[in-house]
């Protein structure tokens, strides 16, 4: 039957498939059936044109806005936050001159002369840990804090969306959580929040001379030709005509004047970089990572809840210090010019900055071929950095090893570090998720889920 | 609004008053809108005008096999003038090959046919359990032996479809088949029954058991009488409160079941499925929600319910039959024009055609059409990715598994439940942004025949702009139409690529375009 022609044999399964339900996670709770509705039916439905939300005003020290910065591909720890360079050349390769920081007896890799003069404002784990080294598993550990056998969590950015969302009070057309500029593909980010709790994925390149937003700004089209569509779209709307008053009717003119809103009115305004001045965007790099960077600010600075930079490119097993040598200054003048900015304008108390891949990389360099100086994954010991909403800089927790293999000392799983951050937005760690089978489920996993912890984050807190 | 708005006929959309015979001749259908003009009249409501042709050609092609017509189709149909061209296009489309594309769809809503999550089907259980649900669309199989098919099922989920029924829910205890058959063939939610009336039921289901096989993900779903740890099945009461002869020691309680419940006289299955097709078509049940049936949700016309069932049964459970009966009925063919302020009262009874968007697969299959275009979708599941040959359409797509972000967004359901409102037709500014502005929808545009064939056209302005409204509208466009866009041609920049581009740009966002009317 030619309709149906896909059958697939069992046999191209691999042991990953269990985890392949991450990508079709999907509410089921009646109650979320009836609500669902893609960005919000709430949010959406109200006539207010683009606005900064109006949510309660939170505790001092608690964020409103979270910056993840996402290296995906696992970035290596040993090159980056935790440096061993009395290891000896068979660990740290090339890179093996680390630099002082601003903050005595804290020392980060040499590509990084950047951050190293803010290490005050960020603080460093070099003890996270989950033990798995595959892309998919690892990163839904990473960012969800669970290793589901049978459900697919939601991640940090869908619970962050979901309790600090347009049910929170969140209004506006600005989706409350944004990816620049690729979804991560192969992992679901919702879980089983459902498709409404996805993030809005903006395409395009902020670093290209318009920033071409997925349905906003349309490269090619003129402000002007969008103007004379829009008006001659209007003068042959006949069934609109025939049907005056109608409900139906009414809601897409809506619908439509808020989605002419993002297109010609300010909302979209905020996705266009050129509004800021030259020397800013230099200062943050003008590449895609940078200029992510700066728009993750002026999301930020919006009070977008949930932002993530999807920056891709750290699978390094091959060429992997060319690969450290190009892109680590890229992040490094990105992400220090984002903490620094959102400092000096007073917004990094409120907004989380975090920086983390799904694992770290093979201490020791993989010198043979076909590697010739590459590294695998190492899922056993990473690093990551946290700045903002509360969390104090200039810290260490915990430490690896000698040669950064294993975690020596307060390892930190994925739940610690999620389960710290979502106490900083004031989303409380026994608040509750819609599980699609009823079963009671907290944000932060309890005991009952026998999920490995070390607890949470409270030395910098 | 006053009714005095409304009294001049529109011949775009309208075709004249609603006429139906009374007495020795009337036809299933007039006796329908017998039953539906009466009520309207003891409630004081005026129907609506009979819809225009154009009207009625979109309707029939969008409700019936989910395609939009053709620009030759829409031109064949406005120009035939037989008396009968409505009730042969409506026999014609019943035997299209869409006919069975889009209600396996459909069906594939209400069983929850889906790979992974929350329902665990897996690809090649999905695939085998659409293919036998295509089967039985395909060759109109009476509709009692596909539910009793669905309900004795034996076998291998990968060889044997129907089993898949006992697979395709997320609680498979005997409780949870219950809940889910009483929703799915009963139109009832178990939810909202006393406890022991919903342990009654499981009891007919206690016995249904699962085994895997050396096969990965294969499962055998088999009768097993030790099965039943709770001993539900010796306590076993049909929901009408008889109890069934069987012995639950030997025999498989799903039997007695099957062959109370699809009896022509029992009231459950051949009301419930009357009226999710009435609903089907007509945008909204007789009782509503169709799948929540109870004492205190009486239905708005009970005996326009009743004749409905009495149809259906006495057809031998025959969908296309009742499908017939309804599409020909005036009431069907109503215009979307009202004749006073829209309320429940009058959705309730019918007393115009609702305006409904386009499901997110008829959508996008009707902008792939019109621009001549394809879409790719893909699975997740298994890893790695499995990528679907682009001339497959949304309709045709055999998995929930298998998406697409436009369709999430457009509000395919994610078929975990098996309630009709799983499905979202409603529209939202995310949505509007995306037809308006999208580089996905840009692109087919500006890629489409019409527009990158319109150079050619130059020097006869009004047959491309006819060719596009036959295209997008089904209808050739209104003088003041024609006028609109030349128009817009005077005042704007461009040549004719870029009007015709506009030009379907501007229809594709059309309410015309996006509702069915």
């Amino acid at each position: 039957m030619n309709s149906h022609p896909f059958t697939r044999s069992s046999s191209e399964v691999r042991d990953l498939n269990r985890m392949a339900a991450a990508f079709g996670g999907v509410p089921v709770s009646r109650r979320e059936t009836m609500r669902r509705c893609l960005y919000g039916s709430a949010g959406l439905l109200l006539m207010e044109p683009f606005t900064v939300r109006a949510m309660q005003p939170l505790p001092a020290g608690r964020a409103r806005s979270v910056i993840q910065i996402w290296l995906w591909g696992g970035p290596c720890h040993i090159d980056t936050f935790d440096p061993k360079p009395e290891a000896g050349k068979d660990y740290s390769g090339q890179l093996d001159a680390p630099i002082a920081t601003n903050v005595s007896g804290m020392q980060i890799g040499q590509l990084l002369p950047e951050l190293a003069k803010i290490a005050d404002k960020y603080s460093l784990i070099r003890s996270m840990t989950h033990g798995n080294n595959g892309h998919e598993t690892a990163a839904y550990l990473v960012q969800t804090g669970r290793s589901s056998e049978r459900d697919v969590f939601p991640s940090l950015g869908a619970v962050t969306s979901y309790f600090r969302g347009y049910e929170a009070g969140y209004k506006g057309l600005i989706p409350p959580y944004i990816v620049l500029t690729e979804p991560q593909g192969r992992f679901s980010e919702a879980g089983f929040l459902g498709p409404k709790y996805k993030p809005f994925a903006t395409g395009g390149d902020p670093a290209a001379s318009v920033f071409a937003v997925e349905g906003i700004i349309a490269p090619g089209i003129s402000e002007k030709r969008q103007q004379e569509r829009r008006k001659f779209l209007r003068s042959i709307n006949t069934l609109g005509g025939a049907l005056p008053g109608n409900a139906t009717l009414n809601t897409i003119v809506q619908n439509e004047e808020q989605a002419y809103e993002m297109i010609l009115g300010d909302a979209g305004k905020l996705f266009d970089l050129n509004q800021e001045a030259g020397d800013v965007r230099d200062r943050y790099g003008r590449n895609t990572f940078g200029q992510s960077c700066l728009m993750a600010r002026r999301l930020a600075e919006k009070g977008v809840p949930y932002i993530t930079i999807n920056y891709k490119g750290w699978d390094t097993h091959k060429q992997h210090f060319q690969t450290m040598n190009r892109k680590l200054p890229e992040l490094d003048k990105g992400m220090a010019a984002l903490i620094s900015d959102l400092s000096e304008r007073g917004l990094l108390d409120s907004t989380i900055v975090w920086c983390s891949g799904e694992f770290g990389r093979t201490p020791k360099v993989q010198t043979e071929s076909p590697w010739n100086g590459g590294r695998h994954h190492w899922g056993k010991c990473f690093a990551s950095l946290l700045a903002g909403g509360g969390f104090k800089g200039g810290q260490v927790v915990g430490s690896s090893d000698a040669k950064g293999e294993e975690v020596k000392d307060r390892p930190v799983y994925p739940a610690d570090l999620i389960g710290s951050i979502y106490g900083q937005l004031g989303i409380p760690a026994e608040a509750t998720l819609p599980h699609p089978l009823g079963t009671l489920t907290h944000v932060v996993p309890d005991k009952s889920e026998n999920v490995p912890t070390g607890g949470m984050l409270k030395e910098i807190l | 609004m006053a009714p005095a708005a409304f009294a001049a006929l529109d011949p775009l959309y309208e075709s004249g008053p609603a006429k139906y015979r009374m007495g020795a001749d009337a036809t299933a259908s007039d006796r329908i809108d017998q039953l539906v003009f009466d009520r309207l009249r003891e409630l004081k409501i005026e129907p609506a005008n009979v819809c225009s042709d154009a009207v009625f050609l979109r309707r029939a092609y969008l409700t019936v096999i989910g395609t939009l017509p053709t620009e030759e189709e829409a031109r064949a149909f406005l120009s035939a003038t037989d008396p009968d061209r409505r009730a042969r296009l409506i026999d014609e489309l019943l035997k299209r090959d869409e006919f069975a594309e889009y209600w396996t769809m459909k069906w594939g809503d209400l069983l929850r046919v889906k790979a992974e999550f929350p329902i665990k089907l897996w690809p090649n259980a999905a695939q085998a359990y659409t293919r036998w649900i295509y089967a039985g669309v395909r060759g109109n199989k009476p509709l009692h032996q596909f539910v009793h098919e669905l309900l004795v099922a034996n076998g291998s989920n990968f060889r044997e479809g129907e089993v898949n029924f006992y697979r395709a829910m997320q609680d498979r205890s005997p409780r949870g088949i219950a809940a889910t058959v009483a929703l799915t063939f009963m139109g009832e939610r178990a939810d909202k029954w006393p406890k022991k009336k919903l342990d009654a039921l499981a009891g007919f289901f206690a016995q249904v058991a699962f085994k895997s096989t050396a096969e990965w993900k294969e499962e055998i779903v088999y009768f097993d009488p030790t099965a039943d740890k709770e001993g539900l099945a010796k306590n076993a009461v049909f929901p009408d409160g008889t109890r069934p002869t069987a012995d639950p020691r030997t025999e498989d309680m799903r039997v007695p079941f099957v062959n109370w419940l699809l009896r022509p006289e029992n009231p459950w299955f051949c009301r419930n499925m009357a009226n999710r097709m009435w609903a089907w078509l007509m945008g909204r049940g007789i009782i509503h929600e169709p799948d929540d049936s109870r004492a205190d949700n009486p239905p708005s016309n009970p005996a326009l319910l009743d004749l409905l069932q009495r149809e259906f049964a006495t057809s031998r459970c025959n969908m296309k039959h009742l499908f017939r009966i309804i599409l020909n009925s005036q009431t069907f063919q109503l215009s979307s024009i009202p004749t006073g302020l829209e309320t429940t009262t009058t959705q309730a009874n019918f007393a115009w055609y609702p305006l409904r968007r386009m499901e997110a697969e008829v959508l996008i299959d009707a902008l792939n059409q019109l621009t001549g275009t394809q879409e790719s979708y893909s699975s997740p599941i298994p890893e790695p990715y499995t990528f679907i040959p682009e001339n497959v359409r949304g309709i045709g797509l055999p998995d929930g598994s298998i998406t697409s972000s436009f369709l999430e967004l457009f509000g395919r359901p994610p078929r975990d439940t098996g309630f009709e409102s799983e499905r979202n037709r409603s529209t939202s500014a995310a949505q509007r942004l995306h037809l308006l502005n999208s580089s996905h929808v840009h692109q087919k545009v500006s890629e489409c025949p019409l527009v990158t064939e319109a150079r050619d056209m130059k020097g006869k302005p009004d047959e491309l702009v006819k060719k596009i409204y036959f295209t997008v509208l089904s209808r050739p466009p209104t003088e003041k139409e024609l006028a609109a866009v030349t128009a817009h041609a005077d005042a704007s920049y461009a040549g004719t690529r870029e009007i015709a581009e506009d030009l379907v740009w501007a229809l594709v966002n059309q309410p015309e375009f996006i509702f069915i009317h």
